[in-house]
C-alpha cells in the first residue's frame, strides 16, 4: 500500500514544495528493550501556501510524524529510514542548535490543549515577547509591541489586557488564539496545528478555523493541519494525507479525497464521519 | 401519535443553582432553569448544547447524582425528586447512565466479569450460576467475546470499555438510559459501531434514551426529538427534522451553521454570535443569549423570554425571531411552564 507514490508530490513542482517527507520509518524502544514500529515508509509533501490536512485516528502516527518534523520526539524513538526535507534541508540531519533555530521561528507548532501548552506562571504578554526576544534580537519594548500586534492579528478583543493575563484567566478559545499568536510572532514559513480545535465548542471552533483560513489566504501561511475531523478537512484544507497504522493510505486534493476517495480506509472514515449506516 | 402513549420520564420546571464563592463573595450559579420535557418508551431525545449549557447537569439531576433545587422528575408513576435510601437504589433498576469517560466510569480494580456481575448481584439476587450465564450473554449482546471476562479496564480499548459500560447499564432491565456523550471519546470508526449497538438494544428492549451530546451529526442520525440548551435553559425544541430543517432560535442557527460538514465545496453561511458564552453566575433577568445575539432588541434585556409554540411539536424561546418571521404574535401560544417563582417544591434544605 505504501508503495504508491505520494500524489500531492507528483502534482507539485519541486519549487512549490515546502516540506517533503520521504520513506520515513521508525519506532519506539520500550524500557524492556522491545521495539515497536510506529511509522512505516511515511511519504507526503506539503506545498507552499496550502493547508494540508494530516488525517487519521488514534494511533495512526499523525502526531509522531508532526513531532518528527520539529525533532521533538523523546530519545526512545529510533529512526530506521527516511528524510524530512524543509526547503531542501534535511531536518533529521540538523544538530540540536540548528534545530532550535528552525523551531519557533521557521516552523511553529500549536497543540491541542492551549491551557496546558502555555506556561501557567507567566503572563501571555511575557510568553509571547520572549519568543521574539529569543529569535529576533529586539528590545523589550519592541517585543511587547510585536506581541500586541500579533494578539490583534488573531482577533483577541482587547490585546493589551490579554498581555497582562495568565493562561488560567483565558477561556479555551482565547487561550488557543494566544497560542496561535505565539506561533505567528516570527512569521514562520510552516505552521503545524495538532488538533487545534478539539475540545472547543463548535461556535468557537468555527471562529478559529476561519482565522486559520484567513491567515492562509491573506498571508500565504503554509499549514499542516492534524485532525481526525473530516468535516473540518472538507471545509478548510486544500490537500489531504490519510494515515492509518503508521502508513500513508491515500493522498490527494481535498476535493478528490472527500468526493471520490479511492482507498477503502478513507471511504470508511468518510462514511463513519457522516454516520452512514447508523440509522436503520 | 406519541401523545396517546404515556411518557416513561417526565421532567418539569427543573432548576439547579449552585452556591459558589466568587472572590470571597457568595453568589449563585444558575446551571439549569425551567427545563421541561417528556420521554416516551423506545424513543431517543437529544439534549444538545455547548459546554456550560447545563445539559449534563440535567442528566445528573434526573439520575439523582445531584439534587435539583426545584422541579419534578417522574419515572413512570414514581416521583424521583424526594426519594432516598433503599427506594432510590431500587430506581436504578429502571434508570441507568452511560458516561463519556469510560476510564472513570469503570472500577480499575474490577475485572469485566466482576463489573458486570455487580448489578446482577445487587439488584436481581441471582444465584452464582445464573449470574455467570447472564454475564456471558450480556457480553455477547454488546459483541464482546468471553475472553475479555478476566481483563481489567486498562487492558481494554476505548471502544471495548464503552461496550462494557453499556453492558453494565443493561445488566438490569432499564426503561430509561441517560447517555452522556457516549461516543465523544471514541474514534469515528468505533463510534458508528457503538451507536449501532445502542440502536439495536433500543429496538429489542423498547428503552428510551436521553442522549446528551454536542455532536450534531450524531443527533441528526439517532434522535427523534431535540432540545437545544443554552446557559441552562431550553431555547428551542422540536422533532429532529424541525430543528435541522427549520432552525429558528438564533442560537440554534448559530450552532448548526458552525458545525463542520463532510462535504466538499459547501458554501457556509454562518450566523455569527459575538464573543463567548456568558457566565452563569448571577444571570441577568433578560434572555441569556442577549449579549451575543445578532438580533438583540431592547425588549430582550427586560424579561426572560417565554417558550413559544410554532407547531405542536416545535417551540422556540425567542419572541423577536418569531415576530420577524411574519407569524402573527396572536397565533403563537406560549407553552405552559413552571417559572422559578411558582415552583415551590424545592428541596428546602438549609
Amino acid at each position: 500500500m505504501s508503495s504508491d507514490p505520494p500524489l500531492a508530490a507528483e502534482q507539485a513542482t519541486s519549487t512549490d514544495v515546502l516540506l517533503e517527507i520521504a520513506d520515513y520509518s521508525g519506532g519506539f524502544t520500550s524500557q524492556t528493550g522491545v521495539f515497536t514500529h510506529v511509522l512505516n515508509g511515511v511519504a507526503f509533501s506539503v506545498a507552499r501556501s496550502t493547508i494540508t490536512a494530516l488525517v487519521g485516528e488514534t494511533g495512526s502516527g499523525k502526531t509522531v510524524t508532526a513531532l518528527s518534523i520539529l525533532g521533538l520526539l523523546p530519545r526512545t524513538f529510533r529512526r530506521i529510514s527516511g528524510s524530512i526535507l524543509f526547503e531542501g534541508r534535511d531536518l533529521l540531519k540538523l544538530d540540536d542548535e540548528e534545530l532550535r533555530a528552525v523551531r519557533g521561528s521557521q516552523i511553529c507548532m500549536v497543540f491541542q490543549d492551549a491551557r496546558t501548552a502555555l506556561n501557567p506562571v507567566f503572563t501571555i504578554g511575557t510568553q509571547i515577547s520572549d519568543v521574539s526576544r529569543l529569535h529576533q534580537r529586539v528590545s523589550k519594548k519592541q517585543a511587547r509591541n510585536t506581541a500586541v500586534e500579533v494578539l490583534d492579528r488573531v482577533r483577541i478583543p482587547d490585546p493589551r489586557r490579554c498581555m497582562r493575563q495568565y493562561p488560567h484567566e483565558l477561556s479555551g478559545g482565547m487561550a488557543q488564539r494566544a497560542q496561535l499568536a505565539m506561533a505567528l510572532v516570527c512569521r514562520p514559513r510552516l505552521l503545524i496545528l495538532d488538533e487545534p480545535t478539539t475540545g472547543l465548542d463548535v461556535t468557537i471552533q468555527a471562529d478559529i478555523l476561519e482565522l486559520i483560513v484567513d491567515l492562509n489566504r491573506n498571508e500565504g501561511m503554509t499549514t499542516l493541519f492534524i485532525t481526525h475531523d473530516l468535516g473540518i478537512v472538507a471545509e478548510t484544507c486544500d490537500a489531504v494525507v490519510v494515515m492509518q497504522y503508521g502508513e500513508v493510505r491515500e493522498t490527494g486534493t481535498c476535493e478528490q479525497i472527500i468526493t471520490s476517495p479511492r482507498n477503502a480506509y478513507t471511504q470508511m472514515l468518510i462514511a463513519a464521519s457522516r454516520f452512514q449506516g447508523v440509522s436503520e | 401519535m406519541i401523545e396517546t402513549r404515556r411518557p416513561i420520564l417526565g421532567v418539569s420546571g427543573l432548576h439547579k443553582t449552585f452556591r459558589i464563592r466568587h472572590s470571597g463573595i457568595a453568589k449563585s450559579l444558575t446551571a439549569v432553569q425551567r427545563v421541561e420535557f417528556e420521554l416516551y418508551p423506545g424513543e431517543t431525545v437529544a439534549l444538545v448544547g455547548e459546554s456550560g449549557s447545563g445539559k449534563s447537569t440535567v442528566a445528573r439531576c434526573i439520575a439523582r447524582l445531584i439534587d435539583a433545587t426545584s422541579g419534578e422528575v417522574v419515572l413512570g408513576d414514581l416521583p424521583l425528586t424526594h426519594i432516598r435510601g433503599r427506594a432510590l437504589s431500587k430506581v436504578y433498576e429502571d434508570l441507568q447512565m452511560v458516561f463519556q469517560d469510560t476510564h472513570g466510569a469503570l472500577n480499575p480494580r474490577m475485572t469485566v466479569q466482576a463489573t458486570l456481575e455487580e448489578p446482577l448481584r445487587l439488584r436481581l439476587h441471582l444465584s452464582r450460576n445464573e449470574r455467570e450465564e447472564r454475564v456471558r450473554r450480556l457480553l455477547e449482546s454488546v459483541d464482546l467475546g468471553p475472553e475479555l471476562l478476566d481483563r481489567y479496564p486498562r487492558q481494554l480499548s476505548g471502544g471495548q470499555r464503552q461496550r462494557v459500560c453499556i453492558a453494565r447499564a443493561f445488566a438490569v432491565d432499564p426503561k430509561v438510559v441517560l447517555l452522556d456523550e457516549p461516543t465523544a471519546s471514541l474514534d469515528v470508526s468505533v463510534r458508528g459501531q457503538v451507536l449501532q449497538l445502542l440502536r439495536r438494544i433500543q429496538k429489542e428492549r423498547n428503552v428510551a434514551y436521553l442522549l446528551i451530546t454536542h455532536d450534531l451529526a450524531l443527533v441528526r442520525r439517532v434522535s427523534e426529538r431535540v432540545l437545544v440548551m443554552y446557559l441552562g435553559s431550553v431555547v428551542e425544541q422540536g422533532t429532529t427534522a424541525e430543528i435541522f430543517n427549520h432552525p429558528t432560535h438564533p442560537y440554534t442557527r448559530a450552532l448548526l451553521s458552525s458545525a463542520p460538514v463532510v462535504e466538499y465545496g459547501r458554501v457556509k453561511s454562518r450566523l455569527r454570535l459575538t464573543g463567548e458564552i456568558s457566565s452563569a453566575v448571577d444571570l441577568p433577568r433578560g434572555c441569556p443569549l442577549a449579549p451575543r445575539c445578532p438580533l438583540v432588541q431592547a425588549s430582550c434585556l427586560d424579561s426572560f423570554p417565554p417558550l413559544l409554540q410554532v407547531t405542536p411539536t416545535h417551540s422556540v424561546r425567542c419572541p423577536v425571531v418569531l415576530a420577524g418571521a411574519g407569524a402573527g404574535k396572536d397565533a403563537i401560544a406560549p407553552v405552559r411552564e413552571h417559572s422559578a417563582t411558582d415552583s415551590t417544591h424545592g428541596r428546602g434544605r438549609r
